[in-house]
């Protein structure tokens, strides 16, 4: 079976790249995006403000979010697809199960998420001067939970959404409001009760405060809430998802 | 029912919502036969060929296969049966040979690809994403597929639709192929010259009931008999004669036309010799012997394709 895993992975991602407008926007719209609004903030930042600190760290955590949300929106479009097309009633008939079927597009998203990380440090450092204050091996690990731990809601979403038009407007309906309350541009503390119990159970909050943290390099230690809501996130989300899967 | 039954299906029930798509049906697939699913479309074919290889849950009902329940304890069954869905895809920029690779690896003894590729003519495809293929050579490629892992049972759902002729007979060849080989074959088709050909049995669906099962030609001496001979000719013909000479004909006389029918094995003889007998001259002579068609038109009430 780990042999099929492999194989269908490596096939997942050969036919990502072949798709011609998808892969290469995927590639560089978050280097690009970094350089463009890190230039712009910074030139448009006066005395009294200030956005130098923003793009220095708000603005890399924002991208890495973005980059996780991006494989989320693929990965439910991806299989609605699937499902739509009757590609996954086909896999049905092999002895393949869903969840090598998800883990195969989830190790397709990371390894798109890795490259992303990639150039965006390095175009970080070459056009912003902008880096990662604390260790980069923390940072991208930081980054590598809270990206599966995201993904994982997308599981939950792909495991029943029946078209790629529904699987689009679920995932931004769930996603987008939760960026809004994930503390990247208001601290959680500032927020009503209501909209910060929502903060406290979306994982993205807490990936925000991780990745944050690895980035100024803060001490692992700090983050045991985050990494276990983030933990939590992921074997509820992975239950759920075994427990809705539909093939058709 | 003897064990020497591959697939058993006894009172098998699907619903979809209020519809019940399959009512009661039961049938048996004996070993190494090739097994027909024929009846017109919506009639239930695909629903319980789909409950029988275990992708479909039954509401009810019973049905084994290889001794096992195919959807219970689908994980051991699907290494050992090959299936080719009617509207099955695969991801549009999938590659044959990446297809075919991937599947293979899959199961436990995956046959030899190459050769297989070759057997179904896509050998020049190797390269060609699955998007960019015919209708016929997708087809192939999931025909390829079902054969990938050497199965005992191979399920062939509408297998030569939108095939040409020729691919079509080639297709033909392959699955006698296969029962040679001693496999088994369980197939739906909307072709009664496929289902003649190929099928030592088959069963007559309609709104999800089987309404008869048996072999072609058993079914058609029982329910169809009637063979017919139509003759042009330009003589005075006396249809009390005739009558007196071969008992049990019906005749009937349309202008030069004249349409005899009777019942067994050497009606035909009779009514030439009668010919030959009485010096009459015709211009033209057919014989129709009733075939599956007609069997299925009497049964059902309309031709497959309606
Ligand atoms: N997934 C589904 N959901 C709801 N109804 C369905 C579904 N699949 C089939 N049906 C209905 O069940 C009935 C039987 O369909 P089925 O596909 O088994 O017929 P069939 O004999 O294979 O027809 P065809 O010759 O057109 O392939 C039809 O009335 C069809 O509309
Ligand atoms: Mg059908």
């Amino acid at each position: 079976m780990m042999n099929g895993l492999w194989k269908l992975t490596w096939v997942e991602l050969k036919v990502f790249m072949r798709e011609p407008m998808g892969s290469v926007f995927t590639f560089l719209m978050p280097a690009v995006l970094f350089v463009f609004v890190g230039r712009a903030l910074r030139n448009a930042s006066t005395e009294e403000f200030d956005m130098t600190d923003w793009v220095n760290t708000s603005l890399p955590v924002t991208l890495t979010i973005l980059i996780a949300i991006n494989g989320v929106t693929s990965l439910t479009t991806i299989i609605s697809i699937y499902r739509e097309g009757g590609i996954l009633k086909r896999l049905k008939a092999t002895p393949l199960r869903p969840h090598t079927i998800l883990t195969a597009h989830v190790l397709v998203k990371l390894f798109i998420t890795a490259v992303n990380m990639a150039t965006l440090i390095f175009v970080g450092r070459s056009f912003l001067g902008v880096g990662v204050q604390g260790s980069l091996p923390s940072f991208l690990l930081a980054a590598t939970i809270s990206t599966v731990s995201i993904l994982s809601l997308g599981f939950v979403i792909a495991s029943f959404v029946p078209t790629a038009r529904f699987a689009q407007l679920i995932t931004g309906l769930c996603l987008y409001p939760l960026i809004g309350v994930s503390g990247l541009f208001t601290p959680v503390d500032s927020f009503p009760i209501g909209l910060k119990a929502i903060a406290l159970v979306s994982p993205l909050t807490h990936a925000v405060s991780l990745t944050n943290g690895m980035w100024e390099g803060d001490s692992w230690a700090n983050y045991v809430p985050e990494l276990f809501a983030l933990s939590v996130t992921f074997a509820i989300c992975m239950a759920l998802s075994s427990k809705m899967f539909r093939w058709e | 029912m003897t064990n020497s039954n591959i697939i058993e299906v006894e009172g098998l029930t699907k619903r979809y919502g209020r519809l019940t798509a399959v009512d009661g049906v039961s049938f048996s697939v004996r070993a190494g036969e090739i097994f027909g699913l024929i009846g017109p479309n919506g009639a239930g074919k695909t629903t319980s060929m789909e409950c029988v290889e275990g992708i479909r849950k039954p509401d009810g009902g019973r049905v084994r296969v290889l001794g096992m329940d195919p959807y219970a304890q689908s994980a051991t069954l699907r290494d050992r049966i090959g299936v080719q869905l009617q509207d099955a895809q695969l991801q549009k920029r999938i590659k044959v040979w990446e297809a075919v690779d991937l599947m293979a690896s899959l199961y436990s003894k995956p046959v030899d690809t190459a050769a297989l590729l070759e057997q179904l003519g896509l050998a020049g495809k190797l390269n060609d994403r699955f998007m960019n293929l015919s209708g016929g050579q997708k087809q192939r490629l999931f025909i390829a597929l079902a054969l990938i892992n050497d199965p005992e049972v191979v399920f062939l759902d509408e297998l030569t639709t939108g095939l040409d002729p020729q691919a079509r007979r080639a297709i033909w060849e392959l699955v006698e192929g296969i029962k040679q080989r001693g496999k088994t074959v369980f197939l739906t088709t909307h072709l009664m010259e496929e289902a003649e050909r190929l099928c030592d049995r088959v069963a007559i669906i309609e709104h999800g009931n089987v309404i008869a099962a048996d072999t072609p030609a058993a079914l058609v001496r029982e329910h169809c008999p009637e063979v017919s001979v139509s003759i042009s000719c330009d003589d005075a013909f006396d249809a009390d004669e005739i009558k007196r000479a071969i008992p049990n004909i019906e005749v009937e006389v349309e202008r030069d036309k004249l349409m005899l029918k009777g019942v067994g094995e050497d009606f035909v003889t009779s009514v030439i010799r009668y010919l030959a007998q009485h010096d009459f001259h015709f211009r033209d002579l057919h014989t129709h012997r009733p075939n599956l068609e007609d069997v299925f038109l009497k049964f059902t009430g309309h031709t497959v394709r309606e």
